[in-house]
């Protein structure tokens, strides 16, 4: 029988919401802040966000994740799409899947020293180049996830008559299947550029000593307390993501992929 | 074009790249890792490929023990307190309009997706003698003095808890969605309270996915090294603090790699452990 359900039903959620919010929020008010203090709000003013203009450790530590996040979305995007296609549609096999599965299920922290030995073992020069790598093996399969929930959702009649009409994988793929993917690749773009921009653990073991990315700097500014520079910072860092998740959720209806 | 059939060409263009990548980038640096226990410490860092095993003696010094266990004790207690709060609110989300649905699950995923450190830092300026949550309680008299409240294992716990509570809300909503809701119907028609049928249909056949949520919130709080150190103020440190201080300060990396064997062997109890429920929830 349905039965009416109780309001009380619903205070989890809200006591979750402001468990979750109640923090952030805090952070983007009190970088509007007038003054100096970190707790109290002395009247709105800008000037957090001109400082963070003016500081050469963020400026440097940005353009070094830009680089890194834009190549890591670059490649993993191609990289991923046509590994996603691969699972799905040339091979069976539960090893291969679990090859493309793996880094992602790996703690993060086992994945960032395992790296540090294999290229200390290689002689490879850590940097910036070293970062995007490391970016990579998560890059990938995110990528790969969600084309794969796309493909899966596609009808495949269309790619087996270009295939009954004579066309090669190639061609299938670029005029029939990648058309029908372009939502899912956006989506799966954006979410690997927003998980590089974010990314510190990977980041700090593979980093050189001169090149260190925004969290990277950000992670030596929060480690010794409060520090109310970082909030204009956190909120621009903030809103790119929100902005990024809502993208993704335009394009491929991220929340429905849970039911 | 059919499953498995497409050319050894085709396969190598789709599937090469990405799998050459992960193996050489992934697979190898962990093998690489745990093969790295059985060899000696460079002077400064790196490996000597000489064997030895004394790295897994020096593993069972009580020091060591320690903070496993209290990295096992912190990150349990996270997990169960996720669950605890977790399943209700997953539970009410199922149950909300569906334009509200989305809403309510983006709202859920959102903090997941935004920058982990600046997550915690948000809790050093709440927690903090002077911030929000201090000003709050002397505020409506409930304390006259403001509480040590940051630099404790109870600051990590919230932190964790912080970090990773998405993780847990969002496979226990897909599977209380996926739930028919002629059980219900059935438990209910045939007399069973509301609680009963709680109990006895809805909470079995979403458990498997309660313990998937339980791996994905239990295994990166265990190996966290970040929120010890900026919620935890390095007074409770965690396994991810040893294993990180082994890397990058004792310049030890066999032993670091020891440490970290403790976490794999962890993740893959847990995963064994989901494995079997899920299994024997199917077969029932």
């Amino acid at each position: 029988m349905p039965r009416k359900t109780s309001r009380l039903t619903f205070l989890p959620l809200w006591l979750v919401y402001v468990f979750f919010y109640v923090p952030i929020a805090v952070v983007v008010f009190m970088s509007f802040n007038a003054g100096d203090s970190p707790y109290s709000f002395e009247g709105f003013s800008l000037d957090w966000y001109g400082k963070l203009a003016g500081s050469a450790t963020i400026l440097e530590g940005l353009g070094n994740t830009l680089i890194v996040a834009v190549g890591t979305c670059l490649i993993s995007t191609v990289v991923g799409t046509l590994l996603a296609v691969g699972l799905a549609r040339h091979t069976r096999s539960k090893v291969l899947e679990a090859v493309a599965t793996l880094p992602a299920i790996l703690p993060e922290l086992m994945l960032a020293i395992g790296l540090l030995i294999f290229y200390t073992a290689v002689n490879f020069t850590l940097g910036l180049t070293s970062i995007l790598l490391a970016h990579l093996t998560f890059g990938i399969p995110l990528v790969a996830v969600v084309v794969r929930v796309r493909l899966a959702s596609m009808d495949t009649s269309l790619e087996e008559a270009s295939t009954d009409l004579g066309a090669s994988p190639l061609q299938t793929f670029f005029r029939i299947t990648l058309p029908g993917l372009a939502p899912g690749i956006a989506a799966g773009a954006l979410l690997a550029f927003t998980f590089s921009l974010d990314e510190f653990v990977l980041a700090f073991f593979s980093a050189g000593p001169t090149d260190p990315t925004l969290p990277i700097v950000i992670y030596s500014m929060v480690r010794f307390g409060v520090t109310p520079d970082i909030n204009a910072l956190a909120t621009i860092l903030l809103t790119i993501s929100v902005v990024a998740v809502l993208a993704v959720q335009r394009m491929t209806r991220l929340t429905e992929s849970l039911k | 074009m059919s499953r498995g059939r497409g050319s050894i060409l085709a396969r190598l263009i789709f599937l090469g790249p990405g799998l050459i990548m992960l193996t050489l980038l992934a697979v190898v640096p962990m093998l690489l890792m745990l093969s790295t226990m059985f060899f000696q410490r460079g002077r400064f860092g790196g490996v000597i490929y000489e064997f030895t095993t004394a790295n897994f003696s020096r593993l069972f010094q009580p020091l060591y023990l320690n903070v496993i266990q209290d990295s096992l004790v912190v990150a349990g207690v996270v997990t169960v307190l996720a669950l605890l709060i977790g399943y209700p609110t997953a539970y009410a989300i199922a149950l909300l309009p569906s334009k509200w649905k989305t809403i309510a699950l983006l709202a859920v995923m959102l903090p997941f997706w935004t920058n982990f450190l600046i997550r915690m830092y948000a809790w050093t300026i709440l927690l903090s003698g002077p911030g929000l949550v201090n000003e709050t309680l002397t505020g409506i008299g409930l304390i006259d003095q403001p509480l040590e409240l940051l630099y404790n294992r109870g600051t990590v716990v919230v932190g964790l808890l912080y970090g990773y509570l998405s993780l847990m809300i969002l496979p226990i909503y897909s599977a209380v969605e996926r739930l028919d809701p002629r059980l219900r119907e059935a438990s209910a028609n045939l007399g069973a309270s509301p609680v009963r049928t709680f109990f006895s249909v809805t909470l079995p056949l979403t458990l498997p996915s309660a313990l998937i949520g339980a791996v994905l919130v239990f295994v990166p709080s265990f190996g966290n090294f970040v929120v010890p150190e900026i919620l935890g103020g390095g007074k409770a440190i965690m396994i991810g603090n040893l294993i990180r201080d082994q890397f990058l300060k004792a310049r030890d990396w066999p032993f670091g790699a020891t440490i970290a064997l403790v976490m794999i062997l962890v993740t893959v109890v847990l995963l064994l452990a989901q494995a079997v429920v899920s299994r024997r929830t199917r077969s029932a």
